[in-house]
């Protein structure tokens, strides 16, 4: 039953993952280790403003020395004159923290990102993969330990709790589903709520500084001030309600995607265009397949072509519709490198799609392919009973019988023939058989039982050349006792036309009146 | 002679082959096709109540497939299928092929499409037309049906010369009306020759056919024949040469101004 309500039976659990110096770590990490060295010294990351350059992070010893987050590179100069700096990059650290939002999805099932430095992941249901919430906080920190990124965590059931747990509670904080979330909370500073500026000063103004003491004068009083505040960050009680859970907060999880990307070292730089349109073709082969492989199509494409001397040539392509059709992207292509200068050679080229949208696979190549090879016999036979019914398309095997119309039975055309014995062929049969043989009128027959005229659909045969009969006995083992035995004449009349005809019964073999007539086959 | 030969001559020559070589073909002959190529797509014009279309085209398919020149270390059996088309109503009127009558060549091979509408028919034929693993197509098709106008045709023609399958297609009790086929032929029954054994029964086959229109032959009749595994021609008409005396004047007097 719980699995069916997760909401009611399990409320849902959000780490929030804070990494206070992010910026510092960050841009200690990087450029290999050497950074590492500049530990012990008083550091700043700058930014540079209108007002001179401003102090975005320091480390350990810069804010001992005094350096604090925000204030002037020269005030912190003043302070500490031997401070060492290197400008700050928030785009990195952005870039930085989506991948460790990607990263943080070991931990559940999605991740958002909380900008600037912090990270939130949904692990609901997922505590028991670690051993429990307190196991799975200690991963947490030991994993970011191992990364050389401090941080401070903290689990919650609303994104809102979790992220004032984690910024201003204990370390490792777990506010567990059935606690009373506002009693838990109320040690906390107003600041938790994630609120603007301006409003924490009107709030500070009013002498309110927990999260308990909002309640002490009333939700109404506060509903009237920030009554013409509508977004969440400029009004506390909907932050409020928001760390409540009583309001949803939506957040934007981070969906890892790859761009389509293929790319073609050269083992000796390229300097003519009929070498570049082939690597390009190729390039645009891989393309496709990329492209295939993820359902898309491509709507635009960066070709980048670097040189041997350091420039990077680079040509960008849009497409009115999604394709992937290595040949229009070669051929839309090829009037764009017309003008591209490869200097000294060019040793590397990469294609990119930049904007990709999902496009159906389809099987036009099938198509294509039987339009200049001819379809095979089963995809021919295929659409055939496709389009006019599985009865329609037969092909005709012998069967095991002396009467005509059942000697041949009718079976789908790719299955195999069934085993016969080989007949001797002592009577020629007729090219065609009609479906029902059909009554004749005979006009005159002579005494020896050959007929000599009959009529056949309105119209008279002088029988000219007469051949039989061939005596065919019914089937005593299928048929009832009525039957009669059949003589058959293969006749040509005198304009030279071939009828197969046969006589039921004789005169007299006490099986019925007179015998009739009847034309089953047409001969070639 | 071999390839190398042949592209080592002039194209002037080839002009004096091919012209000398449609003047000996004015006239159409049985396994003509082993010189001048198949013509692929052939109509022929029959009355439904005697099977003489099916066998004329049945004839001339066989004909052609002897006579075709396989391509050179070709040594695999041709075991290819035939694909017989035919509307309800033309398997009403003529019936539907007989399995033991057939060809001995045949008998394994067909393929029977029974189609309700004549539109149905003419998907059949063409995607039989488009198939690899078909010798040739047979259609049968009663009347001058509205579906089968020059356009329909025209689409067989092309689908036929496009992937090398023959079509024959009969044409039941109808008038001759518009058409791209390549070769028409009017066929009738014609009184056998006596057989050896028995000279009062029905002997081989033999039609009297008339090719009306052909887009590489003199027009001229025929009477066919078949015996075992050969089809023979004889004459019939006395016009027939002085209209191939004419057709091949015409066709000089055509080509001369185009030579340089």
């Amino acid at each position: 039953m719980s699995a069916l309500l997760p909401d009611a039976a399990r409320p849902r659990r959000i780490l929030s993952i804070w990494m206070p110096a992010m910026a510092m770590d960050h841009w200690r990490l990087g450029d290999g280790g050497e950074r590492h060295a500049l530990d012990d010294k008083p550091l700043v990351l700058i930014a540079d403003t209108a007002h001179g350059p401003r102090i975005e992070a320091a480390n350990r010893p810069g804010m001992a020395a005094g350096a604090r987050r925000g204030m002037m590179l020269a005030d912190a100069r003043t302070l500490c004159p031997d401070i060492a700096t290197a400008p700050s990059d928030p785009a990195g650290d952005l870039a930085f923290l989506e991948r460790l939002a990607i990263w943080a999805q070991r931990w559940g099932p999605w991740s958002a990102m909380d900008a600037p430095d912090g990270l939130l992941v949904d692990v609901t249901a997922v505590p028991h993969l670690f051993g429990g919430e307190g196991r799975l906080l200690a991963d947490v920190a030991e994993a970011f330990a191992r990364r050389e990124l401090t941080l401070r965590c903290a689990i919650a059931p609303t994104a809102g709790a979790a992220w004032a747990l984690s910024h201003y509670g204990p370390p490792g904080a777990i506010l567990a589903a059935q606690d009373d979330a506002e009693a838990k909370l109320a040690d906390l500073p107003v600041a938790a709520l994630r609120l603007d500026d301006d409003v924490l000063t009107v709030l500070r103004r009013l002498g309110l500084k927990r999260l308990g003491e909002l309640a002490t004068i009333g939700r109404d009083a506060i509903q009237r001030r920030f009554r013409n505040r509508k977004s969440p960050a400029a009004n506390p009680l909907i932050r409020l309600d928001q760390i409540l859970g009583r309001v949803p907060e939506p957040l934007l999880p981070v969906v890892p995607q790859h761009m389509p990307l293929v790319q073609r070292r050269l083992m000796e730089p390229i300097r003519h265009r009929q070498l570049l349109d082939q690597v390009v073709g190729d390039l645009a082969e891989d393309m496709a397949r990329e492209l295939e492989a993820r359902g898309e199509g491509a709507r635009r494409l960066e070709l980048g072509m670097w040189r041997v001397d350091g420039e990077v040539v680079v040509r960008r392509l849009e497409m009115a519709a999604a394709t992937r059709e290595a040949a229009h992207i070669c051929r839309l292509f090829a009037a764009r490198l017309d003008d591209v200068d490869a200097g000294f050679g060019i040793e590397m080229l990469r294609l990119r799609a930049s904007w990709a949208e999902p496009l159906a696979l389809e099987q036009g190549d099938i198509e294509a392919a039987a339009e200049t090879h001819g379809t095979s016999l089963a995809a021919c036979i295929d659409r055939l009973t496709v389009r006019l019914g599985r009865d329609a398309v037969t092909r005709p095997v012998p069967f095991a019988s002396h009467i005509p119309e059942r000697a041949q039975r009718w079976q789908p055309p790719l299955e195999p023939e069934p085993t016969s014995q080989g007949e001797l062929a002592f009577h020629k049969r007729p090219l065609k058989l009609l479906d029902n043989p059909e009554k004749i009128a005979v006009l005159y027959a002579t005494p020896d039982g050959y007929p000599r005229r009959f009529r056949w659909r309105g119209e008279v045969h002088e029988v000219a050349r007469v051949e039989g009969p061939e005596r065919i006995a019914p089937e005593w083992w299928r048929e009832r006792g009525g039957a009669r035995l059949r003589d058959y004449y293969r006749i040509e009349d005198d304009r030279g036309r071939r009828y197969w005809i046969y006589r039921l019964g004789i005169v007299g073999d006490g099986r019925g009146g007179a015998p009739d007539w009847y034309l089953q086959g047409l001969c070639a | 002679m071999s390839d190398t030969a042949l592209s080592s001559l002039p194209i002037t020559a080839f002009e004096d082959v091919a012209a000398l070589s449609a003047r000996r073909s004015a006239r159409w002959r049985p396994g003509l096709v082993a010189v001048q190529g198949p013509a692929l797509h052939n109509e022929v014009f029959a009355l439904s109540r005697e099977a003489a279309g099916a066998g004329v085209a049945l004839a001339l398919a066989l004909d052609d497939w002897r006579h075709v020149p396989r391509e050179c270390g070709c040594e695999a059996e041709d075991r290819r299928g035939v694909l017989w088309v035919q509307t309800r109503e033309a398997a009403r009127l003529g019936g539907r092929p007989c399995r033991a009558g057939l060809p001995a060549d045949l008998q394994g091979r067909v393929i029977h499409v029974l189609a309700e509408k004549v539109e149905d028919a003419l998907f059949a034929l063409e995607e039989g037309l488009r198939c690899r693993d078909l010798a040739f197509v047979i259609g049968e098709i009663p009347g001058n049906a509205k579906a089968l106008d020059f356009t329909a045709s025209r689409r067989l023609t092309l689908a036929s010369e496009r992937h090398g399958v023959p079509l024959f297609l009969v044409r039941l009790d109808a008038a001759r009306d518009l058409s791209s086929a390549r070769m028409r032929w009017e066929a009738t029954s014609a009184p056998s020759a006596p057989p050896r054994w028995n000279a009062q029964a029905p002997g081989d086959p033999a039609w009297h056919a008339e090719l009306f229109r052909a887009r590489s032959h003199a027009p001229g009749e025929w009477l066919l024949g078949e015996d075992g595994k050969t089809l023979r021609a004889g004459r019939a008409g006395g016009e027939t040469d002085r209209a191939v005396a004419n057709w091949a004047a015409g066709l000089q007097h055509r080509r001369a101004p185009r030579r340089a």
